[in-house]
């Protein structure tokens, strides 16, 4: 019995580890190689190793493009806390059934590949879509807006695929948060705000900053958001990766912008490890910061 | 007073006899209080008044509605129909984060991302106190407690008898007219709840506060309690000291919630003056009674008897044989007392309980021994027969 469960423990882990060696970490270091290596229009990438493609990400160019691409996944992910934190509020407070009922309802939508939504929302938005349709129908508008390719549809794009991402971190948060501790707060005469920026806030921003992470990381990247609903004019990090590889054909600049983006991500999540410490160790938000 | 035990206490011959009129020293008033959840009437026309600076104590089974009443007083719930008054000031409406009082849970509620010092000083900063003032009153709360070098912990460090300890200077820091106390002692182990008892009361003779304290455990409630309401099925049953509660009870309910209590049912014969009656009991046993109330002939009573004011004697004995005849069904030594339980002849069985004489040492009984029971005159409790 005994051998035989080492056995299959060491092929389980065995697999594991050529599964992730083979799928994770070899292009991870084929990415990092490229990016050290030279364009070339017809072998994507050639020797001799230089580090001209990073030198090139600090060209003003590329970083506007980061910095609209930072503007732009910031927006979706205040957005995405400001309406998933009410939401997962409210959520938490309904029965579990009736809970669980509308968790899948939120999520019914996602087993469609977020792709064809994408299409679905640039039809709605479209001069004779379903949007521009009730409001002149209600008569707000006496001519079509043009919706489609601004920052707004981009937003908006942006906010509807990664909206569930916030709020299922915070509903656990909210599922934590124990419901005698807002009596004792009121208790002890903290009125509503007090409750909650010295309690409830506190005790849920592990949900907010891992909601946060979840939907900043993806939303700088997802390239074909700012593709089908930004036009060409609202690009985001992903979408200058992509261009780089499959338009400019130029495979170390395109590896260089997706290391640097790793990267990025390594820093947050680091931060949101060192938040989390600091949280614990301090128990959330100083008076002075309230007052 | 509580209307409903009021006129409970008039039947059954309580001898308290507080009124509705709020009295000067009253700092808590519920008046004709109902309360439902969805269609079911948790509290319905309860009455209550607390006295300023006394130790009070709800007791009763789970679901007799006794955390409501904490509940509506703490301004957790609002009120169905009638009214709350706190220090003569009408509250029924005062959210509970404006009411003088402060409650204790049952489950602690401390804050887990505070500090011991920062719960405690929640309620002042929430009082915009000023922060000299809050370092020094924390610190002085931390230190009745007992608790001064905890004050840099996080709860999840502490004990549940500390955590306890920081639930209640949190509570007490803000010196609130009144302080609520749900069922606090109930997550302690025996020997941590018998010391946090005599702490409690302590501390409540030190602060000179109102205690409303809520617990399920009567002997907690006697022990610690100036006063006692016992309640069942959302209704006061009966208000008094520890001593009235448990040898007057109003009623069958309070009678054998509070200890153990013998009951025979008689019926009364003849009046002999001075609240004295000839009870003819079980059907068999004639008896002189003394009652607090007048009743005609022909009366059916409850007679009570607590364990301990029963008198046993050995049916081999050369003492007089007076009372009822029965055999000792099961005894069992608990080093204080010898606690037996007799069967009568008519099948009733009785509880004894009998303390050890220096005198005999060797006192005790054998299982199926014949035994007289009788007691003292004048140690029953009689109450008109309950259905």
């Amino acid at each position: 019995m005994k051998p035989r469960f080492e056995l299959f423990r060491s092929t389980i882990i065995l697999i594991t580890l050529f599964w992730l060696g083979l799928f994770v970490l070899a292009p991870h270091v084929m990415v990092l190689i490229t990016s050290v290596l030279s364009p070339d229009p017809n072998n994507l990438a050639v020797w001799p190793l230089n580090l001209n493609s990073y030198v090139n990400l600090w060209d003003s160019l590329y970083l506007n493009v980061f910095l609209d691409s930072l503007y732009l996944s910031l927006l979706a992910t205040g957005i995405c806390l400001l309406l998933g934190y009410p939401f997962a509020f409210i959520l938490s407070r309904f029965s579990p059934l009736l809970r669980s009922i509308l968790l899948f309802m939120m999520v019914v939508p996602f087993w469609t590949n977020s792709l064809i939504r994408t299409y679905a929302i640039k039809l709605l938005m479209g001069k004779k879509g379903l949007f521009n349709d009730v409001l002149l129908g209600v008569g707000i508008i006496d001519e079509p807006l043009q919706i489609l390719y601004t920052e707004f549809a981009v937003i908006f794009g942006l906010v509807y695929i990664l909206f569930p991402f916030m709020v299922l971190p915070l509903i656990s948060s909210f599922d934590k948060l124990d419901r005698s501790l807002l009596e004792a707060a009121r208790d002890l005469g903290a009125n509503g705000w007090h409750r909650f920026w010295r309690i409830i806030v506190p005790l849920t921003s592990p949900g907010i900053i891992a909601g946060c992470l979840i939907v900043f990381l993806p939303a700088m990247g997802m390239f074909y958001v700012a593709d089908l609903l930004g036009g060409a004019k609202n690009i985001l990090l992903g979408n200058l990766i992509k261009n780089q590889f499959l338009v400019v054909r130029d495979w170390p600049f395109g590896s260089a912008l997706s290391v640097s983006l790793i990267v990025l991500m390594a820093l947050l999540l680091w931060f949101y490890f060192k938040a989390n410490q600091y949280i614990q160790r301090k128990g959330g938000l100083d008076d002075d910061t309230l007052k | 007073m509580c209307n409903v035990t009021e006129s409970k206490a008039f039947e059954t011959g309580v001898t308290e006899t507080e009124t509705t009129v709020t009295q000067p020293d009253t700092v808590i008033q519920l008046s004709g209080v109902t309360k439902r959840y969805q269609a079911q009437e948790i509290l319905s026309g309860f009455n209550l008044a607390v006295h300023d600076g006394e130790f009070f104590t709800i007791l009763g089974p789970s679901g007799c509605g006794k955390t409501t009443v904490l509940r509506l007083i703490a301004g957790f719930e609002p009120f169905d129909e009638g009214s709350l008054m706190v220090a003569g000031q009408d509250v029924t409406l005062v959210p509970a984060e404006r009411r003088p009082v402060n409650t204790v849970f049952q489950s602690y509620a401390l804050f887990p991302h505070l500090s011991v010092f920062d719960n405690v000083a929640f309620g002042l900063k929430m009082a915009k106190v000023p922060k000299s003032e809050i370092q020094s009153r924390v610190d002085e709360a931390l230190a009745m407690v007992q608790l001064q070098e905890f004050a840099a912990r996080k709860p999840e460090q502490l004990s549940g008898g500390q955590k306890q300890r920081v639930a209640i200077a949190r509570a007490v820091v803000n010196r609130p007219r009144v302080l609520l106390l749900d069922e606090s002692l109930s997550a302690l182990d025996y020997k941590l709840r018998l010391q946090m008892q005599i702490e409690l009361k302590q501390l409540q003779r030190k602060l000179g506060i109102t205690f409303i304290y809520v617990t399920h455990d009567q002997e907690e409630a006697l022990s610690m309690s100036d006063r006692v309401l016992v309640m069942q099925d959302g209704r006061a049953q009966q208000v008094g000291t520890p001593r009235q509660i448990y040898e007057s009870p109003a009623n069958l309910f309070v009678a054998r919630f509070i200890g153990e209590i013998n009951v025979f049912d008689g019926v009364v014969q003849r009046e002999l003056g001075d609240f004295q009656y000839q009870v003819l009991l079980s059907g068999r046993y004639t008896r002189e009674v003394r009652t607090d109330r007048k009743y005609q002939e022909g009366d059916a009573v409850h007679v009570m008897l607590r364990p301990e004011d029963l008198r046993i004697t050995s049916l081999h004995g050369e003492q007089k044989r007076v009372g009822f005849s029965g055999q000792v069904l099961e005894r069992n030594y608990t080093g204080q007392t010898l606690d037996s339980l007799i069967q009568l002849d008519d099948g009733q069985q009785l509880k004894a309980s009998e303390f050890f004489d220096e005198d005999d040492p060797d006192f005790d009984y054998r299982i199926n021994e014949a035994v007289w029971v009788d007691w003292v005159h004048g140690w029953e409790h009689v109450i008109p027969k309950q259905p």
